[in-house]
């Protein structure tokens, strides 16, 4: 492989010149494929370096001079130079939080709903309707969240819960089309297909002898469920839901449509707020270059990290939890 | 039963406690049956939404035409120029991402070593988990921080975001490539190179089709990647040069939908339309060819 030149073999039985350009064809192909393929891997793997590197180096003056205080300095005015991440980070902890907490049982019903109950034949196109879901670009989704989500809230929904609920911080102050409960909306009906779609997965690999066995046993369908696939689908659900926690704090387009873009920590969910993503997407544009530029790229940095890690996570026990 | 005698019957008796369990089992089938329906309910809604709202705009007019801005605010013209814009950004976008993800899984497949395989689909995974909008801030301070605004940065971001898509769908179906073929073209004495162009890659062509449609459905609504590297288009005409900010129908529709003026979000909502119709069908033809090429490499 290493040491060959392409002519001096061609000797003895090899003399048919048709023989010797299939070798020599050989020789380059083989190598040549091995190569760019190789590049384009390399290049895949190098990209990956090359973001996190790039992004840090970018985020530099800001990360210089606030330091890991910038994720617990909590006012952010380009103004007076003041950059603190917490509003954002809050933000999308509590709104990825909110999806997570609606998302992830709402998964596994409709899971068990595809795996158990579901008649055979409604089985695939019910899934890919679900799957669909993830299918709709976010923009639109957003779009729908400011004007048929948005005023249905501030009009309806808000007040209504206000009414019965108002004693809870959570839902007190004005009701308003835009704010963190439509955003955790938005989020909430972005992650549930993906988590959905993992859960699905993990429940098909119940061993059906383990299924008929407990019904055997006298048990009912939800007994059997309950004993049976969800304890077997544990770290498989971990990962489905870490992965739909990679989504949520991801999504910076439908967010920033719908949470209204302000730096602020409030107890209600009426209320605006922003999101890491989010506010990278409102801020940027506006940015001049310089620390309030580089705060941003630090907090893309922060959202790089925790997303990455996120998904890191959720792969190895999805990987883990199925593969077995 | 009612002819067994009451002893044998013991047993199968219903009791309160078999009652009360088959109820609650009852009901969890109607929560999950009702959440399986709010699901698809949720995605019906906003389909129908879109339809409703978009149709109504949506003309001939629409498509082919420029925009026009209106002296009493609002556009009075089309989304040509952004549907154009979309198309060039993802074409380019597609002819990098794809040709590469299919070399990236056809390395990984056939010739790296299982642990070099295994990083590679490690830093696959990563790359899939960035968020886009990162993408979007990368290559702005690759490619525009120094230079300008151009299709080329957003084309680049969206690449980045369409190959792990593109690799890993690839490389599932290029695992599914039966042995055996491989071997038969080991007994002919064919090398490595001829195996993987004469006989994987055809046997797997409809499965790589399918991961590049998946690709251009992924990257077709993407916003994020694009809102930094090509949303400046002052023009109200025809782009076509990858060297200036292309418009783009993600972003027409992001600001479309910022603006406060109801003739606006009449044009968000078509474009909306045309997008989602679009990018559903590319993902619905997908998932049909997906079935059908696996069950074939299957047998």
């Amino acid at each position: 492989m290493t040491t060959s030149t392409p002519t001096p073999e061609v000797s003895g039985r090899d003399r048919n010149p048709f023989l010797a350009r299939t070798k020599l064809a050989d020789k380059l192909g083989e190598r040549g494929l091995r190569i760019c393929t190789f590049l384009a891997a390399l290049l895949a793997v190098a990209l990956v370096v090359w973001i996190v590197c790039k992004l840090v180096h970018s985020a530099w003056p800001a990360i210089d001079r606030f330091g890991l205080a910038f994720v617990v300095h909590r006012v952010w005015d380009p103004v007076t130079g003041q950059f603190g991440a917490l509003p954002f980070l809050y933000g999308t902890a509590l709104s990825s939080l909110l999806a997570l907490l609606v998302a992830t049982p709402v998964a596994i019903a409709i899971a068990i709903y595809l795996t158990e109950l579901a008649p055979s034949f409604l089985r695939k196109p019910v899934a890919m309707l679900v799957e669909l879901l993830a299918a709709i670009p976010s923009v639109i989704l957003g779009l729908w969240g400011i004007l048929v989500l948005g005023p249905f809230l501030g009009n309806h929904l808000e007040p209504f819960l206000k009414s019965f609920l108002g004693w809870l911080p959570l839902f007190s102050g004005t009701p308003s089309p835009y704010g963190m409960l439509n955003a955790s909306i938005i989020l909430t009906i972005m992650v549930l297909p993906i988590i959905t779609s993992v859960t699905r997965e993990v429940f098909q690999t119940t061993p059906v002898a383990d299924k008929e066995g407990a019904l055997a046993l006298g048990a009912t369908r939800w007994e059997m469920i309950k004993l049976v696939v969800l304890p077997q689908a544990r770290p498989g659900l971990v990962g489905a839901v870490m992965l739909g926690l990679g989504r949520a704090i991801g999504e910076a387009i439908a967010v920033t449509q719908v949470i209204g873009n302000a730096a602020q920590i409030k107890a209600s969910l009426f209320a605006s707020g922003g999101t890491a993503a989010a506010q990278i997407a409102s801020d940027f544009p506006s940015a001049n270059p310089g620390v309030w530029q580089a705060s941003l790229i630090y907090l893309a940095v922060i959202l790089l990290v925790f997303s990455a890690l996120a998904n890191i996570a959720a792969r190895l026990i999805v990987r883990h939890g199925t593969v077995r | 039963m009612a002819t067994a005698p009451p002893e044998a019957n013991v047993l199968l008796r219903k009791t309160a406690g078999t009652r009360r369990r088959r109820a609650v089992s009852r009901a969890v089938d109607v929560v999950c049956t009702v959440a399986a329906l709010a699901a698809v309910a949720v995605l019906l809604l906003v389909i129908a939404s879109v339809a409703v709202k978009g149709a109504p705009a949506l003309s001939l007019r629409l498509l082919t035409e420029n925009p026009k801005v209106s002296p009493f605010g609002g556009n009075t013209g089309g989304i040509a120029n952004s549907i154009v814009g979309s198309v060039i950004l993802v074409v380019i976008a597609s002819v990098i991402a794809v040709p590469m993800g299919v070399m990236v899984a056809i390395y990984t497949t056939e010739f790296a070593p299982p642990k070099v395989a295994t990083g590679i689909r490690f830093a696959l995974d990563i790359l899939t988990g960035i968020p886009t909008i990162v993408i979007g801030v990368f290559i702005f301070s690759v490619l525009v921080v120094g230079a300008h605004q151009s299709g080329w940065a957003g084309a680049i971001a969206l690449a980045i975001v369409e190959l792990p898509v593109v690799a890993r769908s690839d490389q599932e179906v290029l695992a599914l490539v039966p042995r055996a073929l491989h071997e038969a073209g080991v007994a002919l004495g064919l090398k490595r190179w001829r195996i993987v162009l004469r006989v994987i890659l055809p046997t797997a062509a409809g499965g790589l089709i399918t991961g590049a449609v998946l690709g251009v459905a992924r990257v077709a609504g993407e916003t994020a990647p694009l809102i930094f590297t090509t949303s400046v288009f002052s023009n109200l005409g025809l782009t076509t040069n990858p060297s200036a900010a292309l418009p783009n129908i993600p972003v027409t529709i992001l600001s479309l939908s910022e603006s406060p003026s109801p003739k606006d979000h009449a044009q968000a909502w078509a474009a909306a339309l045309v997008l989602i119709v679009f990018v559903l069908l590319l993902s619905v033809t997908a998932r049909a060819v997906h079935e059908r090429s696996r069950a074939k490499l299957r047998g």
